[in-house]
């Protein structure tokens, strides 16, 4: 077994080797520019480009046309949501989305906000999911566009992504969603689903960093975005700068692979998931799921350990790759406001640890890292003077804690 | 974060874990910070009443490396100090023995506001009326 071990593939996920075999050839002998329409280096690069085009339009049940390149997740929830809002600015200029959302698409949306748009926040249920009576009761008639994400990147949790599209049909609204954690994870059809517009990324397939996509929908109903930077008018206008051959095709090849072999990687990732689920709750007591536990990714996990603080957990497992909802691990100093969203106390964010499970990952790995995490718990609480209260039946919500 | 040999220390070999028997005349405790906070640090001294030394210092801190180690070193000084001298150890000590980054620097403020309310208790208890700064936390 390789230490340390990674367990945090809803961060970033290591590019598959067959990927990297792909990707090879379009550094050295095919390294043309896409855009060379005279000769054959040019025609080898389109071709990479219009192959990998195919490969991501299948994965989603999309038409290659309506694939846009981009530079990843954030270039596409940026575009996505600025292209919609000035486009049809005439239209409207009121955009909802979640409290759960990604930064790419909250601080988009808080721009807009400067700009004049207004901007609803739909907040969350207790187990992460968007409630869809309050999102028909928020869309108005200057509702443009409508922004949720398909799977959270904290705790996992799969919005009713295909009601809320329907949802936002009815009413004639565009609806965007970031599925960058979903896509290759879980089966996504953007027609079932009723998407206009997703957010696409490599590095979370076992693709590589730097490349994206963006799923544009042509008919029923043809989406227009205004383009984000100007240029060449590459992408049919949407998205200038030239194409990043390799890494275009590595995002292709890591779809094709991902929808080959889904089925067997869904079950691979649950089977771990929940064994360690079960493996902690054998040995620990006071744990607690964040987000339901129903409607998530089969990979993901984030529990709170209560009465252990999340960055002393990780200094304890420093052979393990995972991550925290504690403020401590955050370059801002405050705990998760995704954890906060649920209606969770702050303490509960701090105890937390999100698990991301995924394809290289093995079960010796797991059955290590619920040993190694019960054995940590286990001292820390012994440290804890919460837990110690717990256990004395002291019920720590009616404690006066002397603080300014 | 990288974290100094001295935390990491700290850490793994804590000193002093433990709890002494709150309701003693002899013992102090101090409990400071708050869960939403991420930091609750509880310190207590048992004090020699003839001779007024500190003979014995326990705490348990839930919290970051940094607050257990803060903690964990605070209870290694305390003991043998008289409660004067003990009133006398200062966040920046901490911060200096640890080599604590700017981020962390609450952590040794928790732990001498740990200190001073153990003692206030400990003199509380004692009858005694003598008035003890307690430092404002930043955390």
């Amino acid at each position: 077994m390789k230490s340390p071990i990674y367990l945090d593939n809803h961060a970033t996920t290591r590019v598959d080797p067959r990927v990297v075999e792909a990707m090879l050839p379009y550094f050295t002998e095919k390294f043309g520019n896409a855009a060379s329409r005279n000769h054959e280096f040019g025609w080898e690069a389109e071709q990479g480009v219009e192959n990998a085009r195919k490969q991501i339009a299948s994965l989603i049940g999309a038409s290659p046309k309506e694939i846009i390149f981009t530079s990843g997740a954030t270039e596409s929830d940026n575009l996505a949501i600025k292209g919609v809002a000035e486009m049809y600015a005439e239209k409207g200029n009121h955009i909802i989305t979640a409290a759960t959302e990604h930064k790419a698409v909250l601080d988009t949306c808080k721009k807009l906000e400067k700009h004049g748009y207004r901007i609803t926040i739909l907040p969350v249920k207790g187990d992460g999911l968007v409630d869809l009576d309050m999102l028909r009761d928020a869309i108005t008639d200057k509702t443009i566009l409508v922004s949720i994400m398909y799977a959270n990147n904290e705790i996992g949790v799969i919005q009713p992504v295909a009601e809320i599209g329907k949802i936002c049909r009815e009413r004639g609204v565009l609806f965007h969603t970031d599925a960058v954690q979903a896509i290759g994870k879980i089966p996504v059809d953007v027609n079932a689903d009723n998407i206009d517009i997703a957010s696409i990324t490599a590095h979370k397939l076992y693709g590589p960093k730097g490349v994206g996509a963006l799923y544009v929908r042509r008919r029923n109903p043809r989406v227009q975005l205004t383009a984000q930077m100007d240029g060449g008018g590459h992408e049919r206008g949407m998205r200038s700068g030239t194409m990043n051959v390799p890494a275009i095709v590595g995002l292709g090849e890591a779809c094709a692979i991902a929808q080959r072999e889904m089925a067997a990687e869904i079950e691979h990732s649950r089977t771990l998931r929940d064994r360690l689920r079960a493996r902690l709750e054998a040995g620990l007591d006071e744990l607690y799921v964040n987000g339901s536990m129903e409607h998530r990714l089969p990979g993901n996990l984030n529990i709170s350990f209560a009465y252990v603080e999340g960055e002393s957990l990780l200094m304890g497992i420093s052979d393990v790759a995972v991550s925290s909802g504690s403020a401590c691990t955050s370059a801002t100093l405050e705990p998760s406001y995704v954890l906060k969203a649920l209606g969770l106390g702050d303490e509960i964010a701090h105890s937390s640890i999100r698990f991301g499970i995924g394809r290289f990952n093995t079960q010796e790995e797991v059955d290590y890292v619920a040993d190694k995490l019960i054995d940590v718990v286990t001292k820390l609480r012994e440290l804890s003077p919460l837990y110690e209260m717990f256990k004395e039946g002291i019920d720590l919500s009616t404690v006066q804690w002397a603080h300014d | 974060m990288a974290y100094s040999d001295k935390v990491l220390d700290h850490y793994n070999n804590p000193r002093n874990v433990g709890s002494l028997d709150r309701n003693s005349s002899t013992v102090g405790t101090g409990m400071v910070g708050a869960p939403e906070c991420g930091d609750v640090m509880k310190l207590q001294i048992q004090v020699n009443d003839a001779t007024g030394i500190i003979e014995d210092a326990k705490f348990k801190t839930f919290g970051c490396g940094s607050a257990i180690a803060s903690s964990s070193l605070a209870t290694e000084w305390l003991k043998g100090k008289s409660v004067d001298e003990a009133l006398q150890i200062k966040n920046t000590d901490i911060v200096n023995e640890l080599s604590l980054p700017p981020v962390k620097i609450h952590c040794s403020v928790l732990a001498e506001d740990a200190i001073k309310a153990a003692i206030s208790d400990y003199r509380k208890k004692q009858g005694s009326e003598v008035a003890v700064p307690v430092a404002v936390s930043v955390a």
